[in-house]
């Protein structure tokens, strides 16, 4: 006799540039790259600034306030840990720190989500090592 | 100052059956639509002296530098595999086109050839990828995003909201599309279809039902790029290279820029309308890289054929269809014809210049233009072909 279990969903693999991304999000903070020569924001983590091309670098907390930017709602089954999610949605959520980052709308029906709405960051908690960052509506 | 304006035409054009084919690989179908394009041309194997090579997605046979060896290119001036996305076509033209006018090769031959379906089954899983990523590339498969055609529903989403584009508008584009299909033997999808259908077809992620979404195919085209004194001699009528660009948009993730509504069209159109001396106004016919319907329209756009943010109610009166005042898309593009990159629009367009479009001719075709799209509207090419070298 065997059970059926439900696949778990992929869950994202730290590695060297990205770690203090997963471990702010596991701390519930919003961490970013921030270019030390010119001050610019940067996503996703890489070892040099786009903008100047220094790669002197500092991780900072950002607010975790932004606007939805643009989202879908995903009506296939690309992975079968999404099968009984469908239509769900993803988003790209433009923060206040000007930098546009995935992810999804949470505590939020799809029919409710429209580009331009505020949108606070929540940490949704994977395993004992890694969270992912989500977004719900902003509170008035 | 010099200038690429007719310098370069296009003598010789090979397609290969295109979409569910099985039993070959990529190198097969580039052999096939090479063989095909020098016979087209009337030249001979020894006449070739250049091969620029264009993967597509696929891994069976995939296209690399093997493939001189393979057709015995024994002596080549030119050999490159290039790689621009689906903007690759027209950057194989303008190398094949500068190095003929250099002085440096003769005949050269472009080649794209894909064969991603290997077993009969569902398309997507064609492009699916095996191999699970890691560090800030698992952030999408975690939070549910896959396929490429969810960055460019995006893109479309965000269109809609900015200027209230909407669902009629992308499947006016899915419809006229079909019609000039329907008049294309070598088309996938001749079944006509209505706004009606278009709304019915299933959601692959809204706002994009299945027939906003390019088809997968098997198959290659090769096109040979000759000197224009070469191409009066030879079998075919040359199709000139009058104009041609590229521009390119990195995503930077940034407020305030944003690829997917504002694309680098603007800057390929720059160069290629530059050198080849004409105006919008002028086009006759379009051959738009059409991955999904949102980039025919954010194309339309960005060229200036209507303005920013008007490219739903610009399509919305047929003008792209047969007898419409904008043919476009002749052939039924990558939506309803075959998807091959950049070749897909090129073929049609050497087609439409040479005016060989038996049903589907546009009686005007002095100037056709061309384009090339690719990455997450990042990557841009543009030509302007005729059948006059000025």
């Amino acid at each position: 006799m065997t059970t059926q279990t439900e696949p778990a969903r992929p869950a994202p693999v730290p590695d060297e540039v990205s770690a203090p991304y997963f471990e702010g999000a596991r701390d519930g903070k919003l961490m970013l790259m921030r270019c030390l020569a010119c001050g610019a924001w940067r996503f996703p983590a890489r070892d040099r600034c786009d903008r100047c091309w220094s790669t002197e670098t500092e991780w900072a907390q950002a607010s975790g306030e932004g606007t939805l930017f643009s989202f879908v709602l995903m009506h296939q089954v690309y992975h079968p840990a999404f099968a009984r999610e469908v239509p769900y949605n993803v988003a790209v959520v433009e923060l206040a720190e000007g930098i546009r980052l995935t992810t999804n709308i949470v505590d939020c029906p799809n029919e409710a989500i429209h580009i331009g709405m505020p949108v606070q960051a929540v940490f949704e908690p994977v395993s004992d090592t890694v969270a992912l960052p989500k977004f719900r509506p902003a509170r008035g | 100052m010099t200038t690429l304006k007719g310098k370069a035409a296009i003598t010789g054009l090979g397609i290969t059956p295109m979409g569910k084919i099985f039993g070959h690989d990529a190198m097969y179908f580039a052999g096939e639509a090479i063989r095909l394009a020098v016979e087209d041309a009337g030249l001979t194997k020894a006449d070739i002296d250049g091969l620029l090579i264009n993967n597509g997605v696929g891994t069976a046979g995939a296209l690399s530098l093997g493939l001189a060896p393979y057709l015995g290119f024994d002596a080549l001036r030119v050999l490159n595999h290039m790689n621009a996305a689906g903007s690759t076509a027209a950057q194989m033209v303008m190398y094949a086109s500068m190095c003929i006018e250099l002085g440096m090769a003769s005949n050269v031959v472009c080649v794209f050839a894909d064969a991603p379906l290997q077993t009969p089954g569902p398309s997507a899983a064609a492009y699916a990828r095996p191999t699970p990523p890691r560090g800030m590339a698992s952030l999408a498969p975690a939070y549910g995003l896959y396929s490429v055609n969810a960055q460019y529903a995006l893109a479309a989403q965000r269109h809609m909201a900015l200027y209230g584009t909407t669902n009629d508008h992308l499947g006016e584009i899915a419809v006229s599309t079909r019609m000039w299909a329907e008049r294309n033997p070598r088309a996938q999808m001749r079944s006509p279809i209505t706004l009606e259908d278009y709304h019915n077809s299933r959601w692959i992620m809204e706002p994009f039902h299945l027939l906003d979404c390019c088809l997968v195919s098997n198959g290659a085209v090769a096109v040979i790029v000759s000197s224009a004194s070469r191409a009066r001699d030879l079998r075919q009528p040359p199709a000139y290279v009058l104009g041609i660009g590229q521009g390119h948009h990195a995503t930077t993730n940034r407020g305030g820029w944003e690829p997917e509504t504002h694309t680098a069209a603007t800057i390929a159109k720059d160069t290629a309308f530059r050198m080849a001396g004409v105006e919008l106004a002028d086009i006759d016919v379009l051959e738009l890289y059409d991955c999904y319907t949102y980039t025919v329209l954010v194309t339309l756009e960005d060229y200036g054929f209507c303005a920013k943010g008007e490219g739903g109610p610009f399509v919305s009166d047929g003008k792209l269809r047969p007898g419409g005042a904008l043919p476009t898309n002749t052939g039924g593009g990558e939506l309803s014809g075959y998807y091959m990159w950049g070749m897909t629009p090129l073929s049609e367009g050497i087609i439409q210049a040479r005016g060989q479009g038996g049903d589907r001719q546009v009686e005007k075709h002095d100037l056709v233009m061309v384009t090339g799209n690719g990455g997450i509207l990042n990557y841009h090419g543009c030509m302007i072909l005729s059948p006059n070298a000025s």
